[in-house]
């Protein structure tokens, strides 16, 4: 009994929120996340766990060299607010570096990077 | 039940509200456990170095402690809750109150409230880009709050404690699959605001009268824990194809322990390792951890604690989930 006080209050808290966002954390990335693709990719895809504000959210793909290698168009899915596709230049055979920084709906902010790789044909 | 027993119990009840009502709006710069890449979740069995919106509702544990001095041991089942605010982004209070059920052999069960716990903590120093930082606080146990049932203390308890937490997401790409892991500890200084207590007994059989004289060490309380945390490979390092379930949970340890440091029981230390997992949801954890004795003074079995915790700042953003004072 004494156990299932807190819980109803737990399930109660959980119950009675709002709909409410969170931190936006990648959940898949298309080149995926430290892979090695045959082909160069025209976009990259990333997508989060909660809807983004795209105005304020900023992806950056970049050679071994540090050189931009992205169109700086990142645009959302118009069918899924948690994602964002950015096109990218022709690319090499070489590592990409993918740095991100996003909003989620409700200002919270959070970032990350990785790389993927384009393999020689 | 005490006075001072059912003062405890409206204070919490008041604090909770007042805290669930601040609904000052302020900006939000470090939330629930986000320094840079890393997100670390809220350690179980040690406390983490972060000031957040965060409420641990229920904790509940068994573990038998070993009994001292010849005394037979005690199993302890506690079922307890937490709620920590942040005044400031970077400063917060926390009220903890836990429920007990004492089992030892031979006896009756004994159930209670134990002390009340009070907390505040400064988040000293934060760096994004090595996933590091630093925490000070201070934590007191009020004596008198709990249940004499299950051995509250009648006295107070002042802990003054150094926070920080670690991730290794700066390691080179040579040891990429390292960088997952990260580290949060604590070292504090657990001062009693009295250094014995005596408690008369008289003999049911002789009618003697005897006096047992308790001494309260200082005792150093310090642990950490080790996580690697599966959220950070899939986003950062390499994703293996563990999808949105498996790919939110963070296996750990955390080693727990506490080393008396005077009043003739320096240096006995007492602790437990405890391995187990969180899962990190979007607006919750759940977590749950074995409790293994690391000597036989501090017990002999396993026991277990599992926690289920909630992220204020993400269920109640623009709300209870903000520092009542922001930038």
């Amino acid at each position: 009994m004494r156990l299932v006080v807190p819980l109803l209050a737990s399930g109660l808290l959980l119950g009675s929120a709002p709909s409410a966002d969170a931190h936006a954390f990648l959940e898949r990335a298309e080149p995926a996340v430290g892979s090695t693709v045959g082909t160069a990719p025209a976009a990259l895809t990333l997508r989060f766990s909660e809807p983004l504000e795209l105005a304020f959210s900023v992806v950056r793909v970049q050679d071994a060299t540090g050189a931009r290698v992205d169109r700086n168009d990142a645009t959302a899915d118009p069918t899924d607010r948690r994602a964002l596709r950015i096109g990218l230049q022709a690319l090499r055979p070489g590592t990409y570096k993918v740095t991100w920084r996003v909003v989620s709906v409700d200002t919270h902010v959070t970032t990350g990077d990785f790389v993927f790789h384009v393999a020689p044909p | 039940m005490s006075i001072s027993h059912t003062r405890a119990r409206r204070l919490v009840a008041a604090t909770i509200l007042a805290l669930s009502v601040s609904l000052l709006p302020s900006a939000s710069a470090y939330a629930h456990g986000v320094v840079g890449k890393r997100f670390f979740p809220a350690t179980i069995a040690t406390d983490d170095p972060f000031v957040a919106d965060e409420l641990s509702l229920p904790t509940v544990s068994s573990f038998r402690e070993a009994g001292e001095n010849g005394e037979p041991s005690t199993r302890t089942e506690e079922v307890s809750a937490e709620i920590a605010k942040r005044l400031t982004d970077e400063f917060g209070l926390s009220v903890g109150y836990g429920w007990q059920r004492l089992k030892t052999s031979g006896e009756s069960d004994r159930t209670g409230w134990g002390n009340l716990e009070l907390g505040a903590k400064y988040q000293l120093f934060t760096n994004a880009e090595h996933e590091a930082l630093i925490s000070l606080g201070v934590d007191a146990e009020v004596g008198g709050t709990g249940s004499r049932r299950v051995d509250a203390d009648r006295f107070s308890t002042i802990t003054p404690t150094v926070f920080f937490g670690k991730g290794l997401g700066d390691l080179p790409d040579s040891v990429a699959f390292l960088r997952p892991f990260a580290v949060t500890g604590l070292v504090g200084y657990g001062i009693p605001t009295q250094a014995k207590s005596s408690q008369r007994t008289t003999d049911p059989d002789t009618g003697d009268i005897d006096t047992d004289i308790e001494r309260h060490p200082n005792v150093i309380e310090w642990g950490f824990a080790i996580e690697y945390s599966l959220p950070y490979l899939q986003a950062n390092v390499r994703d293996v194809g563990l999808g949105s379930f498996l790919g939110r949970i963070i296996p750990l340890v955390e080693f727990a322990f506490e080393t008396p440091t005077n009043r003739g029981e320096s240096g006995k230390t007492k602790g437990t390792i405890n391995p187990g997992f969180l899962w990190a949801g979007q607006q919750m954890q759940f977590g749950v951890e074995a409790i293994i004795p690391v000597n036989d003074r501090t017990g002999h079995d396993v026991g277990v604690r599992a926690q289920l915790h909630f992220f204020l700042d993400d269920i109640f953003p623009t709300t209870v989930g903000k520092p009542i004072f922001g930038k």
